[in-house]
């Protein structure tokens, strides 16, 4: 035993043990979100239950079942199923999810086992994804178009695939046209309001430059008004159709195609079919807006907010993070003052970022900001540009956050070089400024861009300062578009580490939003890992280039 | 000064076709007026005096720590950039003081070219080490940097080795031939006066030799000052020879008088291996 203590073998299990156990749980971080996350995405089977409700009422539920769990009898008796046979002291429970909130009220309901009589998975149900009320389950009747029966009975659910495929189409249209057009025709007239309200305030009263407003505005007007028309023609296109469907108690609804997204009849999908489904769901997911208080729907807006806020930071943090190291590594004088510089920067970067969150709304918000307004848009005051959160005062706020990484990464770098290669470049004549950008910056060059990799690290991840300075629940554009110029710094935007406290704490159902949670925070995972590769990549490459004195 | 900045190449480079006789008559370039030298308190050299031939070898011999590597490192102000130094008396080349306050170092440097004791090659491509020089001073002309890298390359007898990969890191190089890419640099800025520490000390017997006949063909054009530690290498070198000891220059006088017949004791007892 003493021997076995001597030999070092236990400190090697030690090392090991504490190497498996982090790998274990990365990876089981990873995989939990993964499967839970991604599961949500396929198509489960809609089950038809026959339920005793209250002693003698039996009556029909229709749902996905979401959860299951093993509960204490007595207590789901307490709950209000007095009716749960005396011998059970446990009893399985299913969370079921049977949508249709507007009708029923509630997404969710819970079922005791011992009360299901039948249970069944009726071929020809449907589940109709839409864009209000969340999930429909029912059994379809008939199509009608303008209120007239088209089809019913077998020729139904294909006819209805059909009108879907077009109201879909109408619904792209209506949106092109409301989003892109009518949205420049409207940044054009705020443009002219804007050159009217500037003429107005430097009192220049030129009647050639207020005719010339008034021309466009009146062009663009009557552009506007044509798009108008066609929005309430291709309105009423869309609204042409409807289907009727059984719900699960019996009644029977009308529901407008133009509300709907998708239906399809899980319990007739074969393996194929639901993988397709599947994979549907999840392009939608990254490619699409989301709707219902970001229920439902995709992350796009979102996964492209922080990697636009992610890059912005980047190309703000790397060259003010780089100067300032260059400045205290090679040429300030090296005594206590750059020390007490060097202990100082280190603190910063632990100091809370709620705290760089309090600061930029104060600093940059508000009083850059706000000067910026006063100085370059007065005309549109006291409506403010940048006097507002938005997402140039995000990325300068998470620059400063992590301004601290990248100059303390920069001056290990610098200070790694060997004193050969500047002496080398000084001997040639170089000044010391040539010297620095013809060799020293690019043999430092793998070390400036490994801060870089860990501020991008620590800047994607941040969720707390961001809620101060400009990332808000739903952003209705994206901050780059096709009105001029085209990058909107000021606007408001989305981003996914807020986008999962959002949902999973802010949403009205909370229940039907967990899966999204995990798929989220699993995408939140990969943006960064995806950052951090290229980075790493570009670093590699860098450090072949310029391998260094070691031989 | 400022002048010899944008046609320093092109005007030495007329001075020395004229000078092509080989061991010609002799004339000074380099004085050396009571030099003295301090890090911190510390002096490292007591008022050393001597005068320095041009287009000819002198070494530098003498124990670790007597101060020669550091009076080399004076020819180019090099020991401006060591924290705490100060330095009093003159260096004066073609007659001008290189500590004047006018001087501006970088174009000093210009003038006197150094190799260091490893090779330094930059990590970039061998034409790139080469070109450094020229590109500082703003030389971006193609073809006359192809002309300048390939005749310091031939300068430095390594042409024939790297001209098919010249585009490649100069890392890939062997350490003798990454010290002769060394010298192929500071030798296309053409200066006066090219200072070797210790050029071979790093490198094998082979490399060696090729360094040393190097120095042997570099002489008609440059002025070379060479510390070594072999004092045969200094004998097989050099024209001149200096022997310091503690700071102090003891004996210069030309290299064969100096190993046959030296005039100071000292001096005798180092080369023939009583301390040192």
């Amino acid at each position: 035993m003493k021997q076995w203590i001597k030999s070092g073998a236990p400190w090697v299990w030690l090392t090991a043990g504490a190497v498996s156990i982090s790998l274990i749980m990365v990876i089981g971080l990873l995989l939990m979100i993964a499967v839970r996350g991604l599961g949500h995405f396929w198509p489960a089977d809609v089950v038809s239950f026959q339920y005793e409700r209250s002693p003698g009422e039996v009556v029909r539920i229709i749902g996905e079942i979401h959860d299951e769990e093993v509960v204490d009898a007595q207590r789901v008796r307490e709950a209000g199923s007095p009716h749960i046979p005396e011998h059970l002291t446990e009893v399985t429970r299913y969370l079921v999810k049977v949508g249709n909130r507007e009708i029923t009220g509630l997404d969710f309901r819970w079922l005791v086992s011992p009360l299901v009589k039948e249970r069944n998975e009726p071929q020809d149900l449907i589940a109709v994804e839409r864009y209000e009320w969340g999930n429909f389950y029912g059994f379809l009747h008939s199509v009608k178009e303008n209120g007239t029966l088209v089809a019913d009975g077998e020729q139904a659910y294909d006819e209805l695939q059909k009108r879907v495929e077009r109201a879909l189409t109408l619904r792209d249209n209506i949106h092109n046209i409301e989003k892109n057009e009518i949205g420049s025709i409207n940044g054009q007239l705020e443009r002219l309001r804007l050159k009217e309200k500037t003429l107005d305030y430097n009192n220049d009263n030129d009647p050639a430059k207020r005719a010339e407003i008034a021309s466009d505005r009146q062009l663009y007007e009557k552009e506007y008004e044509i798009l108008q028309t066609q929005l309430v023609d291709l309105y009423a296109a869309i609204n042409r159709d409807s289907f009727m469907a059984e719900v699960m108690d019996g009644r029977i609804v009308e529901i407008k195609l133009a509300k709907v997204a998708r239906v399809f009849q899980p319990n007739a999908m074969s393996v194929m079919a639901k993988m397709g489904h599947y994979g549907d769901k999840l392009w939608e997911f990254f490619t699409q807006d989301p709707r219902e208080a970001n229920t439902e729907g995709g992350i796009f807006p979102a996964i492209f907010g922080t990697v636009m806020m992610v890059i912005i930071m980047a190309m703000l943090v790397t060259p003010f993070g780089v100067i300032a190291a260059i400045y205290l590594r090679e040429y300030a004088t090296q005594g206590p003052i750059t020390r007490v510089i060097r202990i100082a920067v280190n603190n910063l970067a632990g100091v809370p970022s709620i705290v760089y969150g309090v600061f930029g709304l104060g600093f940059f918000v508000y009083f850059l900001g706000g000067s910026i307004d006063q100085l370059f848009y007065p005309e549109t005051l006291p409506n403010p540009t940048f006097g507002t959160p938005g997402l140039l005062w995000a990325s300068v706020t998470l620059a400063l956050l992590t301004v601290p990484v990248v100059i303390v990464a920069t001056e290990e770098g610098l200070s790694r070089i060997p004193s050969a290669v500047r002496e080398g470049s000084l001997a040639l004549g170089a000044t010391k400024a040539e010297t620095l950008w013809r060799t020293i910056i690019p043999m430092a060059s793998p070390a400036i861009m490994t801060g870089l990799i860990l501020a991008v690290a620590r800047a994607a991840g941040e969720v707390a300062p961001l809620m101060l300075v400009g990332v808000v629940k739903l952003a209705p554009s994206l901050p780059v578009d096709m009105v001029a110029p085209f990058v909107h710094l000021d606007r408001k935007f989305m981003h996914l580490g807020f986008h999962i406290y959002d949902v999973g704490f802010q949403s009205p159902n909370v229940e039907a939003a967990r899966p999204l949670v995990y798929a989220t925070a699993l995408l939140l995972v990969i943006v960064i890992i995806a950052l951090n590769l290229s980075a790493i990549a570009i670093r590699n490459r860098l450090r072949e280039k310029y391998k260094s004195l070691e031989h | 000064m400022s002048e010899n900045r944008s046609h320093g190449v092109n005007m030495s480079a007329l001075k020395r076709d004229d000078q092509q006789a080989d061991q010609g008559p002799e004339e000074t370039l380099l004085e050396v007026d009571n030099l003295k030298l301090f890090y911190g308190n510390k002096q490292a050299l007591n008022g050393i005096n001597m005068t320095i031939p041009r287009e000819r070898v002198t070494a530098f011999i003498g124990p670790s720590g007597c101060g020669k590597s550091t009076l080399l490192r004076c020819f180019n102000r090099m020991n401006d950039l060591v924290d705490g130094v100060r330095i009093e008396g003159e260096i004066r080349l073609d007659g001008n003081n290189i500590y004047d306050r006018n001087v501006e170092v970088s174009s000093l440097r210009r003038q006197v070219g150094m190799v260091f004791q490893k090779p330094n090659p930059f990590p970039k491509s061998i034409y790139e080490n080469v070109a450094y020089g020229l590109r500082i001073q703003g030389i971006n002309d193609r073809r006359l940097l192809d002309e300048v890298v390939e005749k310091s390359l031939r300068g430095a007898a390594l042409w024939d080795e790297v001209k098919d990969r010249l585009h490649e890191n100069a890392f890939g190089m062997s350490g003798g031939q990454q010290q002769r890419l060394v010298i192929a640099r500071a030798i296309a800025i053409e200066p006066e006066v090219l200072l070797l520490d210790e050029p071979a000390s790093a490198l094998d017997p082979i490399s060696t030799l090729k360094i040393e006949e190097l120095i042997y063909e570099l002489k008609s054009t440059y002025t070379i000052i060479i510390v070594t530690h072999n004092m045969q290498q200094a004998a097989r070198v050099s024209d001149y020879t200096a022997f310091m000891y503690m700071g102090d220059l003891i004996e210069l006088s030309d290299t064969d008088s100096l190993f046959t017949n030296p005039a100071k004791k000292q001096t005798e007892d180092y080369i023939t291996g009583r301390y040192g």
